[in-house]
C-alpha cells in the first residue's frame, strides 16, 4: 500500500517535472487546447443565448380573444374555467374592459390628442383574455375551442393570433426550431473537431519524446509507471487550457459586450449571455476542465500506447 | 547464470541475413565474459535478445533461471530490473539530471526516498561522478555520459551486468576507469558481459573471450587475447 502510494505520488511529481522541462512543446500543445476549448465555450454561451432569445420571442407571442360587452361577470369565469382546462393552455389572463384601456393609454402616453379622443368617448375597448399556449405549433384545440357557435357568440371580433401574424409566427417557430438543433450539432461537431486536434497536438508531443519511453522501457519500468506521467502533464495542459479559455471568454464579455451587442443586430442578447456565464460560471468551468482532462488524458493513453509495446517477431 | 541454445535471429525486414546463427553459450554466476567480434557479427543483436529487446528466431534462451520462451509480455519489466544494461549510445533520460537518471532505476523498483538519497550518491562516487549531480546529460562529455548509464546499470546492484561497447567513445585512460568499475562490480558477485573493440583492454583484461564472426560463435577461450582471426571454436564452459 505504503508502496503504491510512493509509486503514485512518483508519478504525478514525475508529471508535474516534465511538464516544466518540456514547456516549448507544452505551451504548443496548451495554445492549441486554449483555442479549441474556447471554441466550445463560446458555442456552449451562444446556444444558452439562442435558446433563451427563442424563448422570449415565443414568450410573447399569444391568442388575444376580445369579449363583447354584453358577456357578464359568470359567464366570463365560465369561459376562463374552459380555457384553463383546455390542453395546450399554458396560461390566461383576463383583462378587464378598464384594464385594457388602461394599458392602451400607458403605451400611447405621449399621444395628447388621441388622450383626448378617448377621453370623450366611453371606453371603446374590449375586455380581453390573453392565452398562451403550451407549444406554438400545438394551438389547434384552442382554434377550435375558439370557433365554437357558443364561445363565438361571446367575442366581438375574431380571436387575435398576434396581431394575425399567424404565417409569421410559424415560420419563426420552425425556423427556432431547425437552429437550435444546428447549434446542438455545431456543439458535438465543435467538440470532435477539438478532441482530433488535441489528441494530434499530443501525439506529436509525445511522438518527439518516444525514444524516453524505449529507454524507460528497457530499464524496466512497468507500462503504467512510464505512461502515468504523460497523463498527468497532458491533463495538465488540459487544465491550464480550461482555465484560459474562461479567462479570454471572460475578458471578450468585459472589454466587448457593447460592440457585440451592436453587431449582433438584436438577434442575440449579449447581456443575457454574460448573466448566463455569470450565473453559470463554476458549471461552465467544471465543464471545461473536465473536456480538458478527458481529452489530454485519453489523447495521451492512445498516444504512448504504441511506443509500449513489446516486440512480437 | 546465462544460457544460449542453439540461437539463431533473422530479423523481419533481412529475411536473408542472419544476424546470429545457432549460437550456444553458457555463462556461469560471477564470471566475467567478454565479447569481440567486428561491426555487425551479431554482437548488440546477442545483447538486445537476452535484454528481451529483440526475440530469438529459433533456440532458446535462459538467464537467471527464467525461460524466454515462457516469459509473458507483462514479465518482462521484471527481468529487465533483475539485468543491468550499458547500452552503446548511453540511452539515458535527457529532460533528467544525472542524479535523476541514476535514481530512475531504483524508481521502477519502488526504492524509498531515503534508500534513492543514500544509494545514488555512493554509486556516482564509483564512477567518479561527484559533483556532477544536477547536470544534464547534454552538460556532459562522452565519457561521463558513459559512466552515468554504467553508474544507472549498477545501482540496482543487478546479478547480471551487459555492457555492449562502454569504452567505445573513450580515451584510454577514461576507458580503464570504466573497466576497472566492471572489474569491481564482478568481485562483488555480479555476472558481466561485455563487448568490446577494445584490443588493448582485451589483451590485458586475460578473461574469458568469445569472438562472434558472421553471426556465428567462432572461438571461445578462457584466459585469451584479442584475435578476431577464424580460430577453431573449443569449448571452454
Amino acid at each position: 500500500m505504503k508502496r503504491k502510494l510512493r509509486t503514485l505520488s512518483r508519478i504525478f511529481h514525475n508529471g508535474a517535472v516534465n511538464f516544466l522541462r518540456n514547456i516549448s512543446l507544452a505551451i504548443a500543445a496548451i495554445a492549441v487546447m486554449v483555442v479549441t476549448l474556447t471554441i466550445v465555450l463560446f458555442s456552449l454561451i451562444t446556444n444558452a443565448t439562442f435558446t433563451n432569445t427563442i424563448a422570449q420571442i415565443t414568450d410573447k407571442i399569444d391568442v388575444s380573444v376580445f369579449l363583447k360587452d354584453s358577456v357578464n361577470s359568470s359567464q366570463t369565469g365560465q369561459l376562463l374555467n374552459q380555457l384553463k382546462a383546455l390542453p395546450d393552455v399554458k396560461s390566461i389572463q383576463y383583462l378587464s374592459k378598464t384594464q385594457v384601456l388602461q394599458q392602451y393609454e400607458a403605451q400611447n402616453a405621449g399621444n395628447q390628442q388621441l388622450a383626448t379622443a378617448i377621453g370623450e368617448t366611453a371606453n371603446p375597448l374590449p375586455a380581453t383574455i390573453l392565452i398562451k399556449p403550451v407549444n406554438l405549433n400545438q394551438i389547434q384545440s384552442i382554434k377550435n375551442f375558439l370557433v365554437e357557435p357558443n364561445i363565438a357568440a361571446m367575442q366581438s371580433a375574431p380571436p387575435s393570433y398576434s396581431g394575425k401574424q399567424e404565417t409569421a409566427i410559424n415560420r419563426i417557430t420552425h425556423a427556432t426550431d431547425v437552429l437550435r438543433s444546428v447549434g446542438v450539432v455545431a456543439i458535438i461537431v465543435f467538440v470532435v473537431i477539438c478532441a482530433l486536434i488535441i489528441f494530434n497536438t499530443i501525439q506529436m508531443a509525445i511522438f518527439n519524446r518516444r525514444d524516453e519511453i524505449q529507454i524507460m522501457r528497457l530499464l524496466g519500468a512497468s507500462t503504467r509507471y512510464i505512461r502515468g506521467p504523460f497523463i498527468v502533464e497532458s491533463s495538465i495542459y488540459g487544465v491550464l487550457a480550461a482555465i484560459l479559455s474562461v479567462i479570454i471568454i471572460n475578458v471578450a464579455f468585459v472589454t466587448t459586450s457593447s460592440t457585440l451587442q451592436a453587431s449582433a443586430l438584436g438577434l442575440l442578447n449579449i447581456s443575457y449571455a454574460n448573466n448566463y456565464f455569470d450565473n453559470n460560471f463554476w458549471q461552465l468551468l467544471a465543464t471545461q476542465l473536465i473536456i480538458g482532462i478527458v481529452l489530454g488524458a485519453v489523447s495521451a493513453q492512445i498516444a504512448t500506447h504504441r511506443y509500449l509495446k513489446f516486440k512480437t517477431k | 547464470m546465462i544460457l544460449l541454445d542453439r540461437v539463431t535471429k533473422k530479423y523481419p525486414r533481412a529475411e536473408n541475413q542472419v544476424a546470429l546463427d545457432r549460437i550456444s553459450i553458457h555463462v556461469d554466476p560471477k564470471e566475467f565474459v567478454i565479447v569481440i567480434g567486428q561491426s555487425g557479427a551479431g554482437k548488440t543483436t546477442l545483447l538486445k535478445l537476452l535484454t528481451r529487446e529483440e526475440r530469438p528466431t529459433s533456440g532458446k534462451i535462459i538467464v537467471g533461471g527464467i525461460d524466454y520462451d515462457k516469459l509473458k509480455d507483462k514479465d518482462i519489466p521484471l527481468l529487465r530490473r533483475k539485468i543491468g544494461v550499458v547500452f552503446q549510445d548511453f540511452k539515458l533520460l535527457p529532460n533528467r539530471t544525472v542524479f535523476e537518471n541514476v535514481a530512475y532505476a531504483l524508481e521502477i523498483v519502488g526504492a524509498s526516498n531515503k534508500e534513492i538519497r543514500n544509494t545514488v550518491p555512493r554509486v556516482l562516487d564509483i564512477v567518479n561522478l561527484k559533483g556532477k549531480e544536477n547536470s544534464m546529460p547534454r552538460q556532459l562529455s562522452g565519457g561521463e555520459r558513459q559512466r552515468v548509464a554504467i553508474a544507472r546499470a549498477i545501482v540496482r546492484q543487478p546479478r547480471i551486468l551487459v555492457a555492449d561497447e562502454p569504452t567505445g567513445n573513450l580515451d584510454p585512460k577514461h576507458a580503464w576507469d570504466i573497466i576497472r568499475v566492471l572489474e569491481k562490480i564482478n568481485r562483488y558477485g555480479t555476472t558481466v558481459l561485455l563487448t568490446t573493440h577494445n584490443q588493448d583492454i582485451v589483451n590485458k583484461l586475460k578473461r574469458r573471450v568469445i569472438t562472434i564472426k558472421d553471426g556465428k560463435v567462432v572461438s571461445d577461450k578462457a584466459n585469451a587475447g584479442y584475435n578476431i582471426g577464424h580460430e577453431k571454436k573449443t569449448k571452454n564452459a
